[in-house]
């Protein structure tokens, strides 16, 4: 029995292991001169363990149903760590030339990738808080992680104290849950909703669905996210754009199906206000911003919004559609961040947008990079951003939420603009003394590859990586 | 009266009482023996309703840790408490009108309060034939193995993240090499000079 178990959680149990092992090694020997090793040994840990649970295709549940390994969790996670692999990959030279290497960073990180493990394999209230509560207090570590930096610990202190406050939420709507429903396991509540929700239930739903928001960062719970997206330093940006986002993303999905799928048409509403403000105000907000971090944070809350879309649905097309979404956004993001974490004026890094200006005459590959993933993340066909916005609309349309799908056009040609207009600032903007750095080897390989698959995946023959069949899998194992 | 209402009056007497003078007593350092007194009487209590182990926990950690600490925390704290006190009865009215206002709140709550035809039953015998030490262990270390060792891993993330961002290693300041005070040879490290009364070195 145990040992069943055990063997389930076995990929967790490795890397946690090995944070513990790797923090023990640091600290014995050479401290920080170890960092950069330790940086690429977990990234290659992370591939490694991806193509470990992506051997793995069995449907199973353990600790009583407080843990599952199904396709849903499966996909979640290889998603998690192949991005939080290839951000360690493009962090490890930036923080490295800026003095931020410290032998923390990696296995902060692996603790936090074990939470969001957990996190997406949840079957239980308490296991999900868990699994949070571990995946955020590592990262409110590495927010202010320059902590020399005015801004990087007001990121980490601002992270801190909101995200304190949203677990509050989220308690308080698990322990109204719990009380209610009469027990914390999913497949529990989900058979105490069978006939009719009560009132109590409903708010604890509410609360709950407060809590995700925030971790998702989706409006009107996104106030932190500008303020830590730019604090904080580039590569922690990078991480917390990719890996904790499908995480929540996916939390969000696992308790709304698993938890309250008997109940669809109770939380279908919020989901659907939650995607609308999203994308508008991702849209809005984004068209005033003058720094493309804080200008990546809003495009975040855009995106998280079409997200959503998809989970509004509340159909398997729609958890299929917010799978392929997520996917697609991370890649997209992976690119994006490749580019900002090289944007460098004599040697110090700068965030400007104004600094773009004619970038295309000194740097055409750097500024191919940036239109392309520009084009995909407003959408534009054929890149990868418009087959993800393709899907969650279809799945909207499909659900007879046809007026947020029309919402979501719209929303999507208003945040056009302020991706076109880098694009405009690098091909036709006015010459100017801006980026003058060159773009370091890894950071030039990860953007190359992530722009080739953006540009190509459209191509029938490679059809999207056959990411639908496996996304369509694995939304039919959460939704049943 | 048997000797379990008897020693059920007395630990609940005690406890009141101790409560009572731990917001009463003008000295704080008397506060906290009070309180004390309060926790070791309720200690009592859990005794009585067969929860052995929440009331040694209550005696360690409560008694033993927390109540001590306060102590130090008290005796070293510099307030005038003749004018807290004085500040306090400015608003003595309001603060009657709150502690009303839950008075009756908890009354409309306990009022309507309706116990389980099967309370009675529970009452009588608590958990059955288990120990409550190992009925919390089956629980702890078996059904809930894995979100106690998750707890684990989070304690840890604190550890290390309050190391990350206070922790300065400091280069000019002198630290103890206890190595290199061992080896010191007095033969090298002492001279010993013969003084003539009257003159200096």
């Amino acid at each position: 029995m145990i040992s069943a178990d055990i063997q389930t959680v076995m990929p967790e149990i490795v890397l946690a292991v090995y944070a513990m092992l790797a923090l023990l090694a640091a600290v014995y020997t050479t401290k920080d001169k170890m960092a950069p090793l330790l940086t690429w040994i977990t990234s290659g840990l992370f591939v490694l363990l991806a193509f470990w649970i992506s051997a793995d295709d069995s449907t199973v549940s353990a600790f009583d149903g407080m843990y599952h390994n199904d396709g849903f969790a499966r996909f979640a996670k290889i998603a998690i760590l192949l991005s939080a692999a290839a951000v360690l990959l493009m962090s490890q030279g930036y923080m490295q030339r800026r003095g931020l290497l410290r032998f923390e960073y990696p296995i902060l990180i692996a603790l936090s990738v074990v939470g969001m493990m957990v996190m997406v394999s949840a079957g239980d209230l308490m296991a999900l808080y868990m699994g949070l509560e571990l995946q955020s207090l590592s990262l409110y570590v590495v927010a202010s992680l320059r902590r020399d930096s005015l801004k990087s610990t007001e990121a980490g202190l601002k992270y801190f104290v909101l995200g304190a406050l949203s677990s509050g939420l989220l308690l308080y709507g698990a322990s109204l849950t719990y009380g209610f429903a009469g027990t914390t396991l999913f497949f529990g509540i989900m058979a105490a909703t069978a006939d009719g929700v009560s009132l109590g239930l409903l708010f604890g739903v509410v609360f709950m669905l407060a809590g995700f928001a925030f971790k998702i960062s989706a409006a009107p719970f996104h106030m932190w996210t500008p303020d830590v997206y730019e604090g904080s330093p580039t590569p922690v940006t990078a991480f917390f754009a990719t890996a904790p986002k499908v995480a929540a993303m996916a939390l969000f999905a696992r308790v709304v199906h698993d938890a309250f799928g008997g109940i669809v048409g109770e939380w279908q509403e919020i989901v659907a206000f939650l995607s609308v403000i999203s994308m508008f105000l991702g849209a809005i907000a984004a068209i005033g911003q003058r720094d493309i971090k804080r200008l990546m944070a809003y495009s975040s809350i855009a995106h998280m919004g079409f997200a959503l879309m998809g989970l509004a649905a509340g159909t398997v097309f729609g958890v299929q559609a917010m799978l392929i979404y997520m996917a697609i956004y991370v890649t997209m993001n992976v690119g994006t961040f490749a580019f900002i974490l090289s944007m460098e004026k004599d040697g110090r890094p700068v965030t400007d947008i104004q600094s773009l200006k004619s970038l295309s005459k000194k740097q055409p590959v750097m500024a191919l990079v940036l239109l392309i993933m520009m084009f995909s993340l407003a959408g534009v066909p054929p890149m990868l951003g418009f087959f993800g916005k393709f899907y969650v609309l279809r799945a909207a349309y499909d659900a007879g939420l046809g007026w947020l799908a029309i919402m979501g056009v719209v929303a999507s040609v208003i945040g056009a603009f302020y991706y076109l207009r880098i694009v405009y600032y690098v091909y036709f903007g006015e010459d100017t003394d801006g980026l003058n750095g060159k773009m370091p080897g890894v950071l030039w390989g990860v953007a190359v590859v992530t722009s080739a698959i953006v540009l190509l995946a459209w191509v029938p023959g490679i059809n999207l990586f056959g990411i639908e069949t496996i996304a369509e899998a694995a939304a039919q194992t959460l939704v049943n | 009266m048997t000797v379990a209402v008897f020693t059920f009056y007395f630990f609940a007497i005690t406890t009141v009482t101790g409560g009572l003078m731990t917001v009463l007593s003008r000295n704080p350092v008397h506060s906290v023996l009070w309180l004390i007194l309060a926790f070791l009487s309720s200690a009592g209590l859990f005794v009585l309703l067969g929860a052995e182990f929440v009331a040694m926990l209550l005696i360690i950690v409560y008694v033993g840790a927390v109540a001590v600490l306060f102590l130090f925390v008290v005796m070293m704290l510099d307030v005038d408490f003749a004018e807290l006190k004085a500040e306090m009865s400015k608003y003595m009215p309001l603060a009657l009108l709150i502690g009303a206002v839950i008075l009756m709140q908890l009354g409309m709550a306990l009022g309507v309060w309706s116990f389980a035809e099967t309370s009675g039953e529970n009452l009588a015998a608590p958990i059955g034939e288990t120990q409550n030490t190992a009925a919390l262990g089956l629980l702890i270390y078996d059904k809930y193995i894995i979100l106690f060792q998750l707890a684990g891993l989070i304690l840890l993330v604190a550890m290390i993240g309050a190391i990350v961002l206070t922790l300065r290693h400091r280069v000019d300041i002198k630290r103890q090499n206890v190595m290199q005070q061992m080896h010191r040879d007095p033969a090298k490290a002492m001279e010993l000079k013969d003084m003539k009364p009257g003159q200096g070195l």
